[in-house]
């Protein structure tokens, strides 16, 4: 382009990187060496170690993994049904998204603390259910497991479905169409031309919701019972740090975190790539 | 599966909200015929293609085949078990899929054995040369060639009739006269029905057994090509078409049942209508339809000649290689625009005497 | 045709079912602040404001709002001014490193901030900056400079380069070309990000909740410390501070509706 650019470019980019070395980069690289050193600065896998020999902590990553991966899978098997039915638009769609991004824009805390009243064995729930004969004593969803997958799913449901909403409407309506005139009925046309070039953005809404529901934190201590069914990993970050002051275990805790995130993520990918080569087997000629 | 006689659309009629896109349109298919629908955008030729497909119900009206009813706004084949072919203009070849499976992903629905499927899939890509891709992605290939395979995908399935929506109109002119020519050769060969759309009118004429010309709706003409371009039936369908010299005029009288007088401002024309034409122009006069005419730049004469004479003053030569395109003005203040060979040596500001054959006035209708 | 009729009803069953837990959470709230005690009963029976003085007298409420504006407001002024020339470079240009770049910058918008708000957290209270305002500030800015720089950039690719290039031709350099030129023609863009910024700011709890002390709580900060302190608080109370966050958070988000659709509130980095 030119000698001139590059400068402009560079120019511009400064507060960028100034941005990105200093609160994310550097933090970044200080958690990473505080979880590799002891209180007096020496290198050490202490922290880990410690961490995953008592199961009080370790534990941790199995409890977290049984709410979260429940509530992605739940999150996306609902979204999707929905997303694919709106993918050309339906009447009241802004309603729609509005009344989606209603909880999002909330936040996990104010929704904790509306669940405790509106779910509680008072709250306005119970009596429409036991109204509605579907149970006849109230159903126990604060202060356990249930309030917090509850919680998660409410909150990860609209981000799924509209990020799903978003990729789908990207998928050319004449592939429906030709498919169609090929002889495809509709769940053909949705097994092998929809879901096929879906799939990107499921496994893109799968792993970001994941990664937001394994760091569950407000709705588990709320919600949940946080030194039991529910003592999720953040919490055990969190306690290192500000409870026991700990700071490189915190750290170790926080890595912890983002390698499980990073795992997962990983095997949603291969578990795509396996499927879309699939798909494309071809008869070769 | 592709024996039938006829295909009958009847009264067809097609709503999107309170607008009505498709009024009352009328047409029936042989078997093997090539019919183009004609229009510019918005002229319902697009939604009438789908109706045919199956991929929007009618409001009205009725599509069959033979005695097989489609649609009659209570009974719907739905697309799928029409066994119709469709083309899109962006192709529609699923990204996914390689050539071959996008080909072969008909056939694959039909449950056909595995051998066959392969066999077909490769005679139908013989058909638009395209064998050597047949391993490759569509993303890999140009719009041509996208285009040839969305064809071939089409052909494999044998469909009764293969409808194709402005196939041609994402490719540069260049290909765009090539594919044209492979269109026709294929149809030529195969014989398959065809409903093509379209708002090229050079290609509806190359490629038209009949052409249905459309707008906001409704069927201005249908005729085989020959008819359309020698005898526009309104303004609409002259202007689309790019006639020139086109003027409102006044009839004063008949003469016999083909000879009309016309006046053009301060100039009086005689013109001769053609045999089938008569009734329709007299129509016209009868029931005032406001009549227009229009000459050819090509059929007017220079020169003094028995009928038909006027003089223009030259305005504008525009020199167009194999002929000049002269702009003259009358005394009235009317453009004529006159064609002829390069090698006439006329000046702007000559003031030069012009004749019109009274046969070469083609005389329509202003109203849709 | 029966199909699609059982589709429509499944869909709108769904999201009828949905929306009605919604507004049942945020009803309850609202009327359990307003009632002066409500044990089992459908309905409170009686109604009051006293538990609203009562949350204003345990809470310093001038300085809580006055934290929550105050971070909220800085936090994206600051993402602007990062925010704005990042996305002029990636809206402009073409270059090899772009993806790279775009990838690195799109991590803290990926990355959940309990994750990284840890490591952060201990660096700023290395640096003594934790508890501070300034602190708080700062710890937010991470996942909201990449959410403006994203919504930003459309917003400039729509406008015209050939603006840009007339500007040039009549001698302005490419910095009054940025601020006289392409900076007015974006004023709804900068309006929209920085909008959806503050709701997002308002709403974000694990950050600041990790670096904030006592005076530099944000609202959502103070009703997680009262919910979790339930026993000590009556829960009208607590509800009382929550609708009072229900207000500040609708507030700012009808505002930023009128500027921006609901979709960009989830933007979805590709």
């Amino acid at each position: 382009m030119g000698r001139r650019n590059i400068i402009t470019i560079l120019l511009f980019l400064l507060p960028a990187f100034f941005y990105l070395s200093f609160l994310f980069i550097y933090p970044f690289l200080y958690g990473l060496n505080l979880s590799l050193t002891d209180e007096k600065g020496n290198f050490t896998l202490e922290n880990f170690i410690r961490f995953f020999s008592d199961p009080w902590d370790a534990n941790t990553i199995w409890i977290t993994l049984k709410i979260a991966i429940p509530a992605t899978l739940l999150s996306i098997l609902i979204a999707i049904p929905l997303a694919y039915y709106m993918r050309h638009g339906v009447r009241g769609e802004k309603f729609v998204t509005l009344l989606l991004i209603l909880p999002i824009t909330l936040g996990s805390v104010f929704i904790a603390e509306g669940m405790l009243t509106y779910m509680g064995p008072n709250g306005w729930l119970n009596k429409l259910l036991m109204f509605l004969r579907i149970t006849d004593k109230p159903v126990k969803l604060t202060h356990n497991y249930w309030g917090v997958l509850i919680a998660l799913i409410i909150q990860g449901f609209p981000f799924v479905f509209l990020m799903l909403l978003g990729y789908i409407s990207g998928i050319d309506p004449n592939l429906e169409k030709a498919a169609s005139v090929l002889g495809a009925n509709r769940w053909h046309i949705f097994w092998k031309v929809i879901l096929p070039l879906w799939l990107p953005g499921i496994t893109m809404a799968m792993s970001l919701n994941f990664v937001m529901n394994f760091t569950v934190f407000p709705s588990a201590v709320l919600l949940g019972q946080p030194s039991g069914p529910t003592r999720v990993i953040s919490i055990s970050a969190f306690q290192w740090a500000f409870e026991k002051f700990n700071f490189h275990m915190s750290s170790a805790v926080a890595i912890i975190m983002g390698i499980v995130e990073l795992i997962f993520i990983l095997i949603v990918m291969f578990i795509r790539q396996g499927l879309y080569r699939g798909s494309t087997v071809a008869g070769k000629g | 599966m592709r024996e039938f006689n006829e295909l009958r659309i009847t009264g067809l009629n097609k709503y999107y909200g309170n607008k009505k896109v498709v009024d009352n349109f009328n047409l029936t298919i042989k078997n093997g015929e090539f019919v183009t629908l004609l229009g510019p955008s918005g002229s319902g030729k697009s939604t009438v293609l789908n109706c045919i497909a199956g991929l929007v119900p009618i409001d009205g009206g009725s599509i069959y085949i033979d005695d097989e009813c489609l649609d009659d706004g209570k009974k719907f084949v739905p697309p799928e078990r029409r066994n119709f072919g469709m083309v899109f203009q962006n192709y529609a070849l699923f990204p996914h899929l390689s050539v071959f499976d996008n080909v072969a992903f008909g056939l694959k629905l039909r449950k056909l054995p595995k051998d066959i499927v392969k066999e077909k899939v490769i005679d139908a890509l013989k058909m638009v040369h395209l064998e050597e891709h047949i391993n490759k992605y569509p993303r890999q290939l140009s719009g041509g060639e996208q285009q040839r395979v969305a064809l071939a995908r089409c052909i494999v399935m044998e469909p009764r009739v293969m409808l194709l929506d402005e196939p041609l109109s994402n490719l540069d002119a260049l290909l765009r006269i090539e594919m044209r020519y492979e269109l026709k050769a294929l149809h030529e060969r195969l014989k398959i029905t065809t409903i093509y759309v379209t708002h090229d009118q050079q290609e509806a004429l190359a490629l038209s057994d009949r052409i249905v010309v459309l707008n906001k709706g409704k069927i201005q003409q249908i005729g085989t090509p020959e008819e359309i371009y020698s005898y526009p039936a309104n303004l609409f369908v002259a202007n689309f078409l790019g006639f020139r010299n086109i003027w409102e005029v006044k009839i004063s009288r008949f003469e016999g049942d083909r000879e009309v007088h016309i006046n053009l401002g301060n100039i009086n024309l005689k013109a001769i209508l053609h045999e089938k034409y008569k009734v329709h122009v007299r129509n016209i006069f009868e029931n005032n339809k406001k009549p227009y005419i229009s000459v050819r730049p090509e059929d007017i004469e220079l020169g003094e000649g028995p009928e038909n004479n006027i003089e223009v003053k030259i305005d504008v030569i525009e020199y167009l290689g194999q002929h000049k395109q002269f702009w003259g003005i009358t005394s009235d203040g009317i453009n004529i625009e006159i064609s002829k060979d390069a090698d006439i040596s006329l000046k702007p500001g000559d003031n030069v005497k012009i004749w019109i054959p009274p046969e070469r006035i083609l005389v329509f209708s202003g109203e849709d | 045709m029966k199909r699609m009729g059982l589709s429509k009803a499944l869909f709108w069953f769904t999201i009828i079912v949905y929306s009605f837990n919604i507004l049942g959470i945020i009803l309850t709230v609202v009327l359990n602040s307003l009632s002066k005690e409500w044990y089992g009963e459908l309905f409170p029976k009686i109604f009051t404001f006293e538990w609203y003085a009562y949350m204003a007298r345990e809470h310093d409420l001038p300085q809580l709002l006055y934290a929550t504006f105050i971070v909220a407001i800085s936090v994206a002024l600051i993402a602007l001014i990062i925010g704005l020339p990042t996305a002029y470079v990636l809206a402009r240009y073409d270059f090899r490193l772009k993806n790279v770049i775009l990838s690195f910058l799109l991590l803290p918008m990926l990355i959940p901030p309990m994750t990284y708000g840890i490591p952060l957290a201990a660096l700023l209270y290395k640096l003594r900056l934790a508890t501070k305002l300034s602190g708080v500030i700062l710890a937010n800015l991470v996942p909201v400079v990449p959410y403006v720089t994203l919504i930003l950039t459309p917003f400039i690719e729509q406008i015209d380069i050939s603006y840009e290039s007339a500007a040039r031709i009549l001698g302005a350099n490419r910095f009054q070309t940025f601020f006289k030129v392409l900076l007015p023609l974006i004023i709804p863009g900068i309006f929209t990000s920085a909008l959806l910024s503050i709701v997002r700011t308002i709403a974000m709890f694990e950050l600041t909740f990790l670096v904030a002390g006592p005076k530099s709580q944000t609202v959502v900060v103070a009703l997680y410390y009262d919910a979790y302190a339930a026993g000590t608080r009556p829960p009208q109370a607590i509800d009382a501070l929550a609708v009072v966050y229900f207000l500040i958070t609708m507030t700012f988000l009808v505002i930023a509706l009128r500027f921006a659709s609901p979709t960009q509130f989830v933007y979805r980095g590709k």
